[in-house]
């Protein structure tokens, strides 16, 4: 079914099909999506947007990961709406998406600052490793913050390890490494360090607002990337809009990167909030189907 | 042979196009106008005088042969009809719908002088969609040229250049960003303006041609224009992906939750089908009083679709008078039947907000009509006191589009001062091989305007390619009766 409706639209380069997955916990899955084209053209920073079958929304989700010589995007993907709920149930390897658009954005700039650190939170602790990666390549010395809500969700530690020359975990309720929030680890990091030139954050607005906050006394070049709503990814709908000093920018054709000190989040997490009754019906209504057909939704519903 | 026609032997009344009523159509997404019953049709051919002339196929942007087609429904052959419209226009259904004739077929029709001119739009709809019907398409024969063409963007610039090209025997591909063809057709225009199974059944006549279509695929950053030339191996390359980037007005209030431009509202709606949610899971709750901001297609379109999602109120607020307004007369008629409430010589001055991220009303001030400006309008100035507050809990704007960024971004292509895409007459770009066209080129213009502009710069790839058209070549073969392949060129200079 899926494979006849994408046929009618397209003649297709890609079926979007998914050859592997990986679940890190019950609401953290990874997706590997075949896409030759994409794999080539991907760089670090940039994001996809995803709908899983026809009559589904078009999610924005960061690229995690892409491999040239296997022809694959990864995706890491936390299951906290209908959309990524549902995904988590149906994606398996051998299904195929509906769509995959992408790579969007502009491209993170690997800069060749010497002492960076490197945050991620939530859904933006895959996005982040290629950074660091790059980072590290670029001969710097890398400081790995990570934030989990508590220690069953940590993933990826020793990826990052591997290439962080100090590494930091921080957990709510501080069942691993530092308990706290992210900046936990940022001050300790700014403690013990004096000369650090960057910050690269991603994560949800509420961490990422925290990093801008922390680094702006030192003045020290802080990166974010935003994640606002989106609907086509390509300029055309004015929906991702965000406040970056006095100006207003599209977060999809002019980001996702932007200058933390200048963002607006209080904007940014206003805006998130534009359909959070529907989204919560969305959610409630698809779950109690769920119930219906004797499949008890993966995750319990408190999570939002 | 029968009498010879004259204005006064002609059906004087110019046949109406049956529409749903006002009361009923503000509930459902069907079409509001209907299309022509065959006696009906019958009718309206009759009007025609055939008059030597022709104005009506130089009024129009693609050259349909106007009196031969509406001869042909007078003869009951309406595929004849078709075969005529087919020559030149390969979208009848679409452009019957939404060409804006009354300035341009109809608007120099000769029986227009006296009379109401021949409703040219609905005869061309009435024809394209019985092509429909029928299932017909005119697929000639095709010698392939062995040329490969890269088309991007599936809007209706690029489905009239990849329809011409395809012709020329070229392997035609389109790329496409969003999940389904058709562009602004798809994601711009409601279904009670342009179904959406004739913008199927147009792009299954383009891919029984040959043309192939690459949906969620965003050329510049998968690929790069200038990665098709050199190394996907297209020997051309058109550029069609409109205009885009919507304006805000850059007021305070502007990024309110309540705000959202007219292309979101439309694209949520329409390719996203957020008028069937939850059945589709895209979401588009509006507000009970909804101002639109503009009067061109883009706000006629945006205020019928709020009354069809359930909006109690919706207010069309422009700061020029009716007169200025850019929509077609057609459209604003229709909003109006269908209980938009105009506010005129009108701006916004700013969004006022609800102390919980939404809109609670908008700061407006009364303009009057000054000396014109470089539009040709006449300039829109504050009346200094007016000020006033005006309730409302959503705003849409449709104020107009930027040049989209992502080509000029991601290639070397020569840009002008305002971001769209530099093209020299023949619309060829700074890349040889590499043409653009439609909004990207002019900034946001009309749909038959770009397949205007998809078709001339299929001609110029023609050129590029040195593909010859078998008929021109017969018209051009003598040059001031001197055979061009005689290569006697002495005979020239005496």
């Amino acid at each position: 079914m899926l494979e006849k409706q994408a046929s009618m639209h397209s003649d297709s380069l890609s079926q979007f099909e998914i050859v592997r997955r990986e679940d890190f916990s019950d609401v953290t899955y990874l997706l590997e999506v075949r896409h030759r084209l994409m794999a080539k053209a991907a760089r670090p920073g940039q994001f996809v947007i995803v709908m899983a079958h026809e009559h589904g929304e078009r999610i924005p989700l960061t690229i995690a990961d892409y491999d040239r010589a296997k022809g694959t995007i990864t995706l890491v993907i936390q299951a906290v709406g209908k959309t990524t709920r549902e995904m988590q149930q149906s994606c398996k390897v051998g299904t195929a998406l509906y769509g995959m658009v992408g790579p969007m954005g502009i491209p993170s700039v690997t800069s060749h600052a010497k002492k960076v650190i490197c945050v991620g939170g939530g859904l933006g602790v895959a996005p982040i490793f290629p950074q660091a990666k790059a980072f590290k390549e670029n001969g710097a010395y890398v400081i790995g913050v990570l934030g989990f809500r508590t220690k069953s969700l940590v993933f990826w530690e020793d990826k990052f390890r591997a290439c962080c020359d100090e590494f930091f975990v921080c957990t709510d309720d501080g069942s691993a490494g530092l308990k706290g929030m992210v900046t936990e680890g940022i001050r300790a990091a700014l403690a013990k360090h004096a000369d650090i030139d960057e910050l690269v954050a991603i994560g949800p607005p509420v961490m990422m607002k925290g990093c801008a906050d922390a680094t702006r006394e030192r003045k020290i070049r802080t990166l974010v990337s935003l994640n606002p709503i989106m609907v086509d990814g390509t300029g055309m709908c004015g929906g991702c809009r965000v406040k970056i000093g006095d100006e207003v920018k599209f977060a999809c054709v002019d980001g996702p990167d932007f200058d933390g000190h200048k963002v607006d989040f209080d904007d940014l997490m206003s805006r998130l909030r534009r359909y959070k009754d529907e989204e919560r019906a969305a959610l409630e209504r698809w779950s109690a189907s769920c119930r219906l057909m004797n499949q008890e939704p993966v995750a319990p519903l408190a999570a939002s | 042979m029968a009498k010879k026609k004259t204005i006064r032997t002609i059906p004087q009344q110019r046949t109406k196009a049956r529409e749903q009523p006002p009361q009923e159509r503000v509930r459902n997404f069907s079409e509001v106008t209907q299309v022509y019953r065959s006696e009906d049709a019958a009718v309206e051919a009759d009007r025609c005088l055939m008059c030597p002339d022709e104005p009506c196929i130089r009024g129009c942007p693609v050259g349909i042969d106007i009196p031969a087609f509406i001869a042909r429904i007078t003869q009951k052959d309406l595929r004849g009809a078709y075969d005529v419209i087919a020559e030149t226009n390969l979208l009848p259904a679409v452009c019957g719908r939404v060409c804006p004739q009354e300035s341009q077929c109809e608007g120099v029709c000769t029986v227009g002088e006296s009379l109401e001119p021949v409703a040219i739009g609905r005869l061309e709809r009435y024809v394209g969609d019985a092509a429909i019907a029928n299932g017909w398409v005119n697929i000639p024969y095709i010698e392939p040229s062995g040329f490969r063409i890269g088309i991007v963007g599936s809007g209706p610039a690029g489905m009239a250049c990849a329809a011409d090209m395809a012709k020329a025997g070229c392997e035609v591909t389109v790329f496409e960003a969003f999940h389904q063809p058709g562009g602004v057709l798809r994601y711009g225009i409601p279904d009670f303006r342009l179904p959406n199974d004739v913008i199927d059944a147009e792009i299954a006549n383009l891919r029984k041609i040959g043309v192939r279509f690459e949906c969620n695929t965003l050329v510049g950053r998968l690929f790069t224009i200038e990665q098709m030339v050199d190394e996907l191996g297209f020997h051309a390359v058109f550029i069609g992906t409109g205009a885009g980037y919507p304006s805000m007005l850059g007021i305070p209030g502007d990024s309110l939750n309540g705000v959202l431009s007219a292309n979101e509202l439309l694209t949520r709606c329409n390719l996203m089908r957020a008028k069937d949610f939850p059945s589709y899971d895209t979401p588009m709750p509006l507000g009970k009083r909804v101002a639109v901001i503009g009067a061109g297609n883009t706000a006629m379109d945006a205020m019928r679709v709020c009354l069809r999602l359930g909006a109690e109120k919706v207010y069309c607020v422009y700061r020029r008078s009716r007169k200025e307004a850019p929509a077609r007369i057609e459209e604003v008629h229709h909003a109006e039947e269908e209980g938009v409430e105009f506010h005129w010589l009108t701006a916004p001055l700013a969004v006022l907000d609800d102390g919980k991220g939404g809109v609670r009303g908008m700061r407006c001030i009364k303009m009057e009509l000054g000396e014109p400006d470089a539009s040709g309008r006449r300039r829109p100035m504050p009346v200094a006191g007016s000020e006033f507050d005006f309730e409302t809990d959503q705003i849409v704007y449709a104020i107009g589009t930027n040049a989209n960024p992502i080509i000029g971004q991601t290639s070397r292509l020569k840009l002008n001062k305002r971001g769209y895409i530099a093209t020299d007459a023949n619309l060829a770009t700074s890349i040889a091989g590499v043409y653009a066209g439609g909004d990207i080129v002019t900034g946001a213009a009309t749909v038959i305007e770009a397949m205007g502009a998809g078709r001339k710069a299929a001609a110029s790839m023609k050129v590029y390619l040195g593909i010859r058209d078998p008929a021109q070549a017969e018209q051009s073969a003598r040059i001031f009766g001197i055979d061009a392949r005689e290569r006697n060129f002495v005979r020239v200079r005496a």
